[in-house]
């Protein structure tokens, strides 16, 4: 029992993370159709900014705050040098500049920083916690915790701000949201922001656990990618239960069937879902209009 | 000049005059081992053009397959003894068999579903072929032996550029045939309208999952080559995610739909990063920027934009 | 008259809207039966149910007295039915005669490893198959046009291109969606011609069509529905005068200009 109770948790902290990441797509999908596959890089620059800024001499706080920063810029720059030039290429075509973005955003990370794994000290501690059995490192805890907080306040901004119901009115119809006056490149600039601070956030709460290294990412995005999908394109809530179920999948799968295909039982588990139910989830089935 | 890349068999006549002639000019065993490269990729870009511009279905894992046909050439010559001719024909039975059994669920899936199950696809391959140490030597891959044909041992890249060149060209002329039967007629009005071509007695879905079997043994074909040449296969290097990333890049940035395109996109990705060897540490950016910049200015591919820029000044 | 095509009660609902409520009717071989009704009427819907797009939520569809409910597209074709398209649905990319040859398909025989290698056969197929289609061209007067990329083509072209590629795959039964739309009178004029010429070769028609002139001149029997429901049928000079059919449309019979949309 204790060693279920293990799996569950782990398996929710690292769902927490997907399920962020998810949510960083889900967004960016939702204003422009876009699907970022350097979502993960922007997990991935969370981390390994922190880490060196921290090394070269900066306290913690303020380095996650500079490294949430420019992951945010990074976004904007994937945005305006990339994505907003390719505007009108194929659905085929802009995902393989996503894809090549990665690449790029992996290479300048070896070049800038290193090859190896990198750690940051546990907010508070690494002391794990006992519980019915079950050692709780008390980071998982901040994750879980971060998580939910990011959640919240995306979830806010959109019901309450004028801001989230633009972003609202440019998912649901991008031509109509143009026609009443929405300016629909910012709003997709801003999704592309968004996304990058969801991806640090996530990058820097989770290294003091699973470690960072300039090619986390890759993994991260179709992971992500994957939860978003097991939940159903383009649904918020889908993305972040998606995101927890994968996580949950994972950890229960490496335990008690193998661990070696980990990364394999998430992705069978999409494709199953994919074939049961292409829709995810959360996705509404709709008959093709002709 | 536009009849003539239009013309199926003056192609054809071309190309192999081009690949005959090539060697006379080659300076260095290094220049045919990346020729020979770049007839390796072009095979494996044309199968999956067959399935991404004709059929129009896109594959973002086709690199499994080509690890497939890797290592079948890998295991089969030094684990069971087989003739590497035989092991490779084994290889594009396997892959052909692999795509039969989850093309028809996985091609059932459109746009982001499809490349996402496809990716999956390739992803599990990979990692079937890193974890099973035993029989593939894990990440750092595995040695293969020799080809040996009528008692000689095939071996040096100006050997393996010629056996590269011919696959090339007859891979060239059964998608040309294709392309113009009535099979290629299907797929290519799959590609523009699955509807229509339901409503006149096209069954779609047998045709998806044809062209994804066929691009599929491209794939192994090309990818039990490449393990001859490199004589050391890993699974990264044939049936990455990266991998699959290049050969759809090379697709399109080649120009969907058309063979001659295939080629051409195979070239450049394969010759570019050689020619950018010397920041070995830049590598990956450097990729990363030729993905991007060939998808922002040419997204419409080199040989269509070629063709639409002939046709717009000649007429 | 014996019908090849019969509906009954054929529904379907997406959401809360029943885009299609219990419709029954038949068309015989030769016979022209149209389709009438304003826009958002489920005509349309009314063709996806009968050519096996949407699965109807409930009802049957019998072709030539078999029942073929929720039969997908390709095996209806294959039974003989195949359609046009109100919203063209062309082969972009290939040339006109390649469109009609796809028409071709379900009566080509030779295989996949026959058609990698070239054998002969496939080739004399091939020839077979354009030959085919020329007919069909010519027949609705686009033989001059046969080798231009589909995607050149006018409009008006392009609706009698579908007209030749439904015609190629031989079928018993027609779905003509709209067919007139869009058309200068000269067009029109020709696909009055068309129609008439299928119906002659005893080839059943269910047409969906604005132009009223046609309609009335054309059809042997005309369905009116409004809101996915029938609400008349019968011979065209009895619709043209029934009173509800008049109340439906304001009165607007005869003038096709105000019907257009
Ligand atoms: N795939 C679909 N999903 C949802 N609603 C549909 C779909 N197809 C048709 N409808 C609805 O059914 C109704 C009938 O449409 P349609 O058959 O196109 O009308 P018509 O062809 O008579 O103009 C309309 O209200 C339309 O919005
Ligand atoms: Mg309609």
């Amino acid at each position: 029992m204790p060693e279920l109770l293990q799996f569950a948790f782990s398996g929710l902290t690292v769902g927490a993370v997907y399920a962020l990441v998810a949510l960083g797509f889900t967004l960016i999908y939702n204003a422009s159709d876009v699907v970022n596959f350097a979502q993960g890089e922007f997990v991935m620059l969370g981390g390994m900014i922190t880490v060196f800024l921290h090394l070269a001499g900066l306290p913690i706080p303020v380095a996650a705050f500079a490294a949430i920063l420019i992951t945010v810029l990074v976004g904007l720059a994937l945005y305006a040098f990339a994505i907003d030039l390719a505007r009108g290429s194929g659905a085929v075509q802009i995902i393989i500049i996503t894809i090549g973005a990665s690449i790029f955003l992996r290479g300048v990370a070896q070049v800038i920083f290193d090859k190896r794994f990198h750690a940051l000290p546990a907010w508070f501690g690494s002391e794990p916690i006992r519980l019915g059995g079950a050692a709780i490192l008390p980071q998982s805890l901040v994750v879980l915790a971060g998580a939910a907080l990011i959640v919240a306040l995306i979830f806010l901004m959109i019901d309450r701000t004028i801001l989230g119901r633009a972003i609202l009115a440019t998912a649901t119809n991008r031509l109509a949201a143009r026609l009443v006056g929405i300016p629909v490149r910012r709003i997709v600039a801003l999704s592309f922001a968004l996304s990058a601070a969801i991806g640090a956030v996530a990058g820097l709460l989770v290294t003091p656990i699973t470690l960072t290294s300039y090619d986390v990412g890759t993994l991260m995005a179709l992971k992500g990618f994957a939860a978003a999908m097991l939940g159903g394109m383009g649904s918020a809530p889908g993305a972040i239960v998606g995101g927890v179920l994968l996580g949950l999948a994972e950890s229960f799968g490496a335990g008690l069937i193998s661990s070696k295909y980990k990364d394999a039982i998430a992705f069978l588990i999409i494709l199953f879902t994919l074939f049961v139910r292409p829709q995810g989830l959360f996705g509404k089935r709709s008959t093709e209009r002709v | 000049m536009e009849r003539l890349l239009r013309n199926r068999w003056a192609l054809v006549v071309a190309l192999a005059l081009i690949l005959a002639a090539l060697p006379l000019v080659f300076p260095s065993n290094y220049y045919f081992r990346v020729a020979a490269l770049v007839n390796i990729f072009a095979l494996a870009a044309i199968g999956l053009n067959l399935l991404m511009g004709y059929a129009g279905q896109v594959s973002l894992g086709h690199a499994g397959f080509m690890g497939i046909g890797a290592y079948a050439v890998a295991i089969g010559a030094s684990r069971f003894g087989l003739n590497g001719a035989v092991a490779m024909l084994a290889g594009a039975a396997m892959a052909g068999l692999l795509a039969f059994l989850v093309g028809r669920p996985i091609l059932r899936l459109k746009g982001h579903y499809l490349a996402v199950a496809t990716l999956g696809l390739g992803l599990l391959i990979s990692m079937v072929l890193t974890n099973e140490a035993g029989w593939t030597g894990g990440p750092d891959g595995m040695a293969v032996p020799r080809l040996e044909l009528f008692g000689t041992r095939l071996r040096g890249p100006d050997t393996w550029y010629m056996i590269t060149a011919g696959a090339l060209v007859l891979g060239v002329i059964l998608a040309l045939n294709l392309i113009e039967s009535p099979t290629g007629r299907a797929m290519r009005a799959i590609h523009d309208s699955e509807i229509a071509a339901r409503v006149v007695g096209v069954d779609v879905a047998a045709y998806k999952l044809k062209i994804f079997v066929i691009s599929a043994v491209y794939a192994s074909i090309a990818g039990s080559l490449m393990a001859f040449l490199n004589g050391h296969i890993t699974p990264d290097g044939t049936a990455g995610f990266l991998r699959s990333v290049e050969l759809v890049t090379m697709v399109v940035l080649g120009g969907l739909g058309s063979v001659l395109g295939a080629i051409v996109g195979a070239a450049m990705l394969v010759i570019l990063p050689q020619a950018l060897t010397i920041f070995h540490e830049y590598e990956h950016l450097l990729l990363g920027l030729i993905i991007m910049a060939s998808m922002i200015l040419l997204p419409r591919g080199v040989i269509p934009s070629l063709l639409a820029r002939l046709r717009g000044g000649g007429a | 008259m014996s019908t090849l095509l019969e509906t009954e009660n054929l529904s379907i609902a997406f959401g809360g809207i029943t885009a299609v409520d219990q419709v029954s009717l038949a068309v015989a071989p030769g016979q022209i039966h149209s389709i009438i009704g304003p826009n958002g009427a489920g005509k349309t819907t009314l063709f996806n149910l009968i050519s096996g797009l949407y699965q109807p939520s409930s009802g049957r569809v019998k072709l030539a007295g078999e029942e073929v409910t929720g039969l997908p597209p390709e095996q209806l074709a294959r039974r003989g039915l195949s359609r046009s398209f109100q919203n063209l649905q062309i082969f972009f990319r290939m040339s006109a005669v390649e469109n009609v040859m796809v028409g071709c398909h379900r009566h080509e025989r030779t295989g996949i490893l026959s058609h990698l290698l070239a054998l002969p056969n496939v080739r004399a197929e091939n020839r077979n198959s354009r030959e085919i289609a020329m007919a069909q061209l010519a027949r609705v007067g686009l033989a001059d046009l046969a080798e231009k990329e589909a995607g050149s083509l006018s409009y008006g072209a392009l609706k009698r291109l579908e007209i030749a590629r439904a015609l190629a795959t031989e079928p018993r039964i027609l779905l003509l969606d709209e067919p007139a739309a869009g058309c200068n009178p000269v067009e029109t004029e020709e696909i009055d011609r068309v129609i008439h010429d299928v119906a002659k070769a005893g080839i059943a028609i269910l047409l969906v069509e604005h132009d009223m002139r046609l309609v009335m001149r054309i059809s042997d029997e005309i369905t009116v529905l409004e809101r996915g429901r029938k609400l008349v049928s019968g011979k065209p000079e009895a619709v043209r005068e029934d009173p509800r059919v008049i109340a439906a449309y304001l009165g607007t019979f005869g003038s096709e200009e105000a019907n257009r949309a």
